[in-house]
């Protein structure tokens, strides 16, 4: 899920890291829980990158992967408010460059016969799969770091995207990092 | 022990020591009236929910306990959600229990079915639809446990009605006297860093122009006397503002009064040339501060608040010192006691502070003879013929500065106003709330006429459950504080401002109302009238002072100007440059 509040245009494409930071917040598993941290990014004005929500191994509770842009407030505010969230239990800070952060693409791509070749071998190199071929058009996945989807979406735009689905990025801090 | 949800939901009520609570009840919160008939709980029914909530704050502002109010669904609902967001930006503890359509038809669009919990999200602390009977009772307990700890603040919690009703086996429970909290993610810190203190203590050592800036966090944390220990201690003089005005006696020699926008001049100017800002429960709040780059350039900040949000949402202090600011006061008067308060010599500084109490009084030009009557002037002399205890709560406009400004507060607790929000109308139900909470107190409302045509009917449920508040109504026939601001940075012209000399009749609508009421138009009948007043005592007053219209609020920092731009009275301006 991509979300994006009060600027214009797409920020998602080529921009530069510093400007985002990852925080992975772990919440109560309860109705109403995301609703409460849309409402809190919204009415303080906090712009969100890019939000993956998903249960824990642990039920009582779910973890959120927001990504936010700290152009539009300090990281520390940003984290103090949502520490004020009754159903917020912990909010670890990943540090860019020191963490593992992955995000899943699903594409539809123009692509006759005459052009098969020429895509296959680039989804190859970047390490995604074919699901399914139609006449004109094949459906391709790819995981990895979100600055190389961006690479691999910027390239597929030479071949004419159809339909496009990236599901924002999941993070975990490296092996071995403090904390 | 088998109970429905009803019965239970004022069982808990009972055990969280609720004596009273203000409310209306309506189709959906229909079942849990039933119970309230056996409670020993006192109920006041509220002519206009807005009035339960203002009231339940009101009882929350003046005994420190949370104010409790109960509505139907929909639109019950939705008349709370003023009050809420009053609690909230005043961090007033409340709870607000609402009805709300059967669980099976929420997201129906059913009769009075709203998205109560989705209203009330951003101007709660936190809020809980509850699903289940057998839930309750646990959050019930949780919402007064997140009410009044860490920062206090309002809590909902919507009742679908299949729950609490007897007829409905949805409703059964099983009580238990000792259910268990579920709040994994609160755990509001109270204790305080050593070394953020012993830091903040050394910057009080050293600093020769310290000021103490005392929010009401002073007041949520029952902090008055250690903040009276540590002004003494130090000798430190002491700013109280609009949400603290009575942690610190106005008659001491070391206060200085209301800082902000209609601070008065010592308390704004001592602030804006202070090196050393010691901020106790206070949020820099931008009626304070004035032009934020242009406030106190030359201080140094310590902060202390329980909310870690506040520390650095503003203004970035040097020492930051998260935790309740008893504690925290306490460990500063604890560590400058064993250290010593240091050397900085402070003389000169205490010189210019008192240099500007002499030139720069509050004042205002007294009536002469065959004047109108003064609004500033009513309030001394309502002061004057009062217990220093009396409680006074306020409206939002000229009147509550006026009040605020020459009102002398002494105690703690005796002042109540809506500061944040700055909700209009505000003071005839936290009046109400107030005196229902501390029924040998005296309260007073004042008042404007704007405000009192917003929520006057509440005096109606002041009469039928007997709470005697009085009210000074500082009649100007305008909306004043917007007529000053229109005749300031308006070029006078004045835009539905005016409301009327004499429509209403407020003394016979008082009247009308069962309230002993009177009309005063000149200075003369003022001491007389409040003599009468503070006579009665089995039901409201309402004295209807008519004051001259075109009286402005000063001292006044422009909107948008830094505090040193300080607006003085005309009488005080020669005496700036």
């Amino acid at each position: 899920m991509n979300e994006q509040q009060g600027s214009s245009g797409p920020v998602r494409h080529h921009v530069p890291d510093y400007r985002y930071h990852t925080l992975v917040v772990t919440v109560e598993n309860k109705s109403g829980v995301l609703a409460r941290l849309a409402a809190l990014f919204s009415r303080r004005g906090f712009n969100i990158e890019s939000l993956a929500v998903a249960p824990t191994d642990d039920e009582r509770f779910s973890r959120v992967t927001v990504v936010v842009d700290l152009e539009s407030a300090p990281l520390e505010q940003i984290i103090k408010q949502l520490d004020k969230l009754i159903n917020v239990v912990n909010i670890r800070e990943l540090h860019p460059g020191h963490a593992v952060e992955r995000e899943l693409m699903i594409v539809t791509v123009a692509a006759g016969p005459d052009r098969r070749d020429e895509l296959v071998e680039h989804l190859d190199r970047a390490g995604g799969k074919v699901l399914s071929v139609g006449a004109d058009a094949m459906m391709l996945s790819l995981v990895g770091p979100p600055g190389r989807i961006d690479e691999f979406e910027e390239l597929l735009g030479h071949f004419g995207i159809i339909e496009l689905q990236r599901t924002g990025r999941v993070a975990l801090a490296n092996l071995d990092e403090d904390d | 022990m088998k109970m429905d949800g009803g019965q239970a939901l004022i069982r808990a009520l009972e055990l969280e020591g609720v004596d009273v609570m203000f409310g209306l009840p309506g189709g959906a919160i229909l079942p849990v009236y039933d119970p309230i008939i056996d409670s020993s709980i006192r109920h006041v029914l509220v002519r206009h929910e807005q009035g339960a909530g203002h009231m339940a704050e009101g009882y929350a502002h003046a005994t420190g306990r949370p104010g409790v109010a109960m509505v139907t669904s929909g639109p019950g609902a939705t008349n709370i959600v003023t009050p809420l967001c009053d609690a909230h930006l005043d961090s007033v503890p409340m709870v607000v229990v609402t009805g709300q359509v059967p669980y099976a038809a929420i997201g129906t669009d059913a009769f009075q079915e709203c998205d109560t919990t989705g209203i009330t999200q951003s101007v709660t602390k936190h809020n809980f639809l509850v699903s289940k009977a057998q839930d309750i009772p646990r959050t019930i307990k949780e919402a007064f446990h997140i009410a009044t700890t860490g920062r206090p603040g309002p809590v909902l919690v919507d009742i679908p009605k299949d729950i609490v009703d007897p007829d409905n086996p949805r409703s059964a429970l099983e009580w238990t006297d000792d259910v268990e909290m579920d709040l994994p993610g609160y755990n509001p810190r109270t204790e305080v860093d050593s070394a953020a203190v012993a830091e903040a203590a050394d910057l009080i050592r050293a600093a020769e122009r310290p000021v103490l800036y005392v929010g009401g966090g002073i007041l949520k944390a029952r902090a008055a006397e250690a903040l009276r220990e540590l002004a003494e201690l130090t000798g430190i003089h002491v700013v109280t503002t609009l949400m603290a005005r009575g942690a610190f006696p106005d008659s001491h020699d070391l206060c200085l009064g209301m800082p902000g926008m209609h601070g008065n001049f010592t308390a704004v100017t001592a602030m804006q040339e202070s090196d050393l800002l010691i901020a106790l429960g206070a949020r820099f709040d931008d009626r304070v501060t004035g032009r934020l780059d242009g406030f106190a350039q030359g201080a140094r900040i310590i902060h202390v608040d329980i909310d870690a949000a506040e520390l650095g949402k503003v203004r970035r202090p040097d020492v930051a010192i998260l935790g309740d600011c008893r504690v925290a006061i306490e460990a500063l008067v604890s560590d400058l006691t064993s250290g010593g308060v240091g050397g900085a010599d402070r003389d000169a500084w205490r010189s210019r502070v008192s240099g500007w109490q002499e030139r720069f009084p509050l004042s205002y030009e007294q009536a002469g003879a065959g004047d109108e009557l003064k609004p500033q002037m009513v309030i001394e002399r309502l002061r004057d013929a009062t217990p220093d205890d009396t409680i006074v709560a306020s409206g939002v406009g000229q009147h509550q500065m006026w009040a605020s400004q020459y009102w002398s507060f002494e105690h703690p607790y005796t002042w109540i106003n809506s500061g944040g929000l700055g909700t209009m109308g505000f003071s005839i139900p936290a009046a109400i709330g107030a005196k229902a909470g501390c029924p040998d107190k005296m309260v007073w409302a004042v008042d404007g006429d704007g405000c009192f045509q917003m929520t006057a009917q509440e005096l109606v449920t002041a009469t039928v459950e007997k709470i005697p508040i009085k009210v000074a109504l500082l009649n100007n026939s305008y909306l004043g504080m917007v007529r000053q601001w229109q005749e300031m940075f308006y070029d006078e012209r004045y835009s539905e401002v005016f409301l009327s000399k004499d429509v209403p009749d407020y003394k016979g609508w008082a009247e009308s109302m069962g309230c002993v009421a009177m009309r005063v138009d000149s200075p003369e009948e003022v001491d007389a009238a409040i003599a009468k007043a503070n006579e009665v005592d089995d039901r409201p007053v309402v004295i209807d002072f008519r004051v001259t219209a075109t009286e402005n609020v000063y001292p006044m920092v422009p909107a948008g100007a830094s505090n040193s731009e300080l607006v003085v009275p005309p009488s005080q301006q020669d005496q700036r440059r």
